[in-house]
């Protein structure tokens, strides 16, 4: 039977990876994050788990370690946030690149400097050509949910990519909600037994990880992660499919909220989402057809689906939460656009660089953006492709 | 903290839990600068991320750099390298100097420019909420260690001299004038310091390890202090084949 408890997201996050088991778990603490492990450790000392867990002395170690156990045959896990990913940087390539279906949470905040430990997407989005595939969560639920199915995709053996689970440092990490766990036997199901694939401790077929590999086969190589990527997504829906069967909450690619008939939409990742809803709804009650889309997978990217849901829209309004400096704006903006100039999409863009470190967004931000979306649909001009919310200019 | 050295020396109070060691070794720190006379339009403070890194910054009026967790002692070479004529401290704990910050430590030392580096060990992180750091005593609780810390801790007096540091010393803050006398001594040594200070963390080592220590009494932090100074003994004192389990504390210069 599954229960319904008040729990904040890395408690949520905490409760998955007890319940997912994994062998090794190599973790440094960095806020918000720090709470998801800690608690774990306690699962740890408590034998609740059989899983070993590796104090580490740095990020960097931290996923080093990951590689380590996940090339040698185990289930791994971790998790971190910001200068945390930063410091891990040169193994987080490896990991995509040695196929080591690791899974870890990135509890998003802004990477310093200066040193700032509220949210924003600017870590996890660093790491988007990295090689892994990155899920955003909306709420401690999400990110319970999306832990758990992270596993089933990254270990899935048409993949065998390392996956990124993020969520909204304090705003989800520390925020409590109701959320629904799900019984102990009921997870142990749905991940299944790991399998593991060309492990380094198999000693009748001995591999090798990481060697050089120059111009002869390199490309060979980085092709084959293109590939993984492309089974991806279909996995990402299989899993999806059957989490769905099971638990009954519905995942994709990305979320709609009265998106179909929409004329204006937003697209906003992760808690964001929330306080655009009860936008919507408001301005739906004064007649204007708005919309909301919440992007849950952002590698592998969803271009053509994203571009299929809003190809009849007026004007897309996108809210970056993270900034690419000197690039055409936010990376979800970047990628959108390009998404529609090849998918065909008429509908005109435009982005919103909003909550850099933590500063807050109010439903009153969400709505001048709605009322821009008008505006430019009623003229069919853009005054500014990218405009910067709630900042002192 | 006497009124004239804070008015002299800070900008604002300081953040620390009550109790903190830190807040200790702070008072500690502005006496020696005071009687040395140290400049602080000359002084760069170089600390990185956690409770010990505040000391400095922001507190300090003098210029500060606050960097990322455990780069301390790479910044402050890149400092003292760009303009040797300033006086460049590091001021940070066990978690960001010794252990995510270890390998900077070590080169430094061998390095031997004169940076001088102050280590305000308190057993674990403090500031994230009390993990396992690399100077955790074995079988310590901390946060990550419930069952206590499997594994042994690093002796900071030992890797500094053993990567060739020629001014090494430790000193608790249960003995403030001690500890500001080995200050005023590394702050006027012309190589390479490095400092083990003891401090205390009631809010996280002292709450978690209450028990198993038995810091008793209404006031543990008190009985932490009485307790920090009943395991330390000057190092001359310390017969080396036969420490008694105390912690030696005092100068290491190299040629001694
Ligand atoms: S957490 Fe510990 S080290 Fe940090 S200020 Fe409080 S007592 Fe001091």
């Amino acid at each position: 039977m599954s229960r319904f408890e008040a729990m904040d997201g890395n408690a949520a996050t905490a409760e998955a990876m007890r319940q997912i088991n994994p062998d090794v778990v190599p973790a440094y603490p960095i806020t918000p994050q720090t709470s998801t492990v800690q608690t774990f450790s306690q699962f740890v000392a408590d034998g609740e788990v059989d899983t070993e867990f590796i104090r580490v002395e740095s990020e960097h170690s931290a996923m080093a370690a990951c590689i380590g156990a996940s090339a040698a045959g185990g289930r791994v896990m971790t998790a971190t946030s910001a200068n945390g990913l930063a410091l891990m940087w040169e193994m987080v390539y490896i990991a995509a690149s040695n196929r080591t279906p690791i899974v870890m949470t990135v509890v998003n905040r802004a990477l310093s400097g200066p040193i700032n430990i509220h949210c924003d997407h600017s870590d996890s989005m660093g790491a988007r050509d990295a090689g892994w595939i990155q899920l955003f969560g909306e709420n401690p639920q999400e990110g319970y949910d999306n832990c758990i199915q992270a596993v089933r995709i990254a270990e899935h053996e048409d993949v065998l990519l390392p996956v990124m689970s993020m969520y909204d440092g304090f705003i989800t990490s520390h925020g409590l909600e109701r959320v629904q766990i799900e019984d102990d036997g009921a997870i142990k199901d749905f991940v299944g037994p790991f399998t593991a694939h060309e492990a380094l401790l198999d000693v009748d077929h001995p591999v090798t990880y990481g060697p050089l590999d120059f111009y002869d086969f390199y490309m060979e190589h980085k092709r084959q992660q293109v590939e993984g990527m492309k089974h991806a997504r279909r996995v990402i829906l299989e899993v999806a499919a059957d989490f769905e069967k099971r638990f009954g909450r519905h995942y994709g690619f990305f979320d709609g909220y009265r998106l179909d008939d929409a004329e204006l939409a937003l697209v906003v990742l992760s808690s964001t989402a929330g306080t655009a809803r009860s936008v919507v709804d408001d301005l739906r009650s004064q007649g204007l057809k708005v919309g909301l889309l919440k992007p849950r997978v952002f590698r592998p990217f969803p271009a053509e689906e994203l571009a299929d849901a809003l190809r009849d829209k007026a004007v897309v309004g996108v809210m970056d939460r993270s900034d690419s400096f000197g690039a055409l704006g936010g990376p979800l903006f970047m990628e959108l656009s390009a998404a529609f100039k090849i998918h065909d999409v008429p509908a005109k863009t435009v982005d919103y660089v909003f909550g850099l470190g933590g500063r807050d967004t109010t439903p009153d931000q969400i709505e001048s953006v709605f009322r821009d979306l008008a505006g430019i649909a009623e003229t069919g001009k853009i005054q500014q492709p990218v405009t910067y919310l709630g900042v002192r200019e | 903290m006497g009124r004239v050295l804070r008015e002299k020396y800070t900008r604002q109070p300081t953040p620390f839990c009550p109790g903190c060691g830190h807040g200790i070794f702070l008072n500690a720190f502005l006496h020696a600068v005071d009687e040395l006379g140290l400049d602080f339009d000359k002084t760069v403070f170089v600390s990185g991320i956690g409770c010990g890194a505040w000391v400095p910054s922001p507190h300090f009026q003098a210029d500060t750099l606050h960097v990322t967790h455990g780069r301390a002692v790479a910044f402050a070479t890149g400092v003292k390298t760009a303009n040797p004529d300033l006086n460049v401290i590091v001021i940070g704990g066990d978690g960001d100097i010794a252990t995510i910050g270890g390998n900077h430590l070590i080169h430094a030392a061998r390095r031997n420019l004169p940076l001088k580096v102050f280590c305000l060990n308190n057993f674990l992180y403090g500031m994230t909420g009390g993990q396992v750091s690399a100077t955790t005593p074995q079988g310590d609780i901390t946060s990550t260690t419930r069952q206590g810390n499997p594994e042994r801790p690093f002796d900071l007096v030992d890797l500094a001299r053993g990567a060739g540091a020629p001014y090494v010393a430790r000193f608790p803050v249960s003995q403030p004038r001690k500890l500001k006398r080995g200050i005023i001594n590394a702050l006027s040594f012309d190589q390479f310091a490095f400092m083990d200070v003891l401090s205390l963390c009631p809010t996280q080592y002292g709450r978690a390890n209450r028990a198993k220590r038995g810091y008793e009494g209404p006031s543990m932090i008190w009985s932490m202090l009485e307790h920090q100074k009943g395991t330390v003994a000057p190092r001359e004192k310390l017969d080396s084949e036969n420490p008694e389990g105390k912690i030696p504390i005092g100068e290491w210069y190299a040629e001694s």
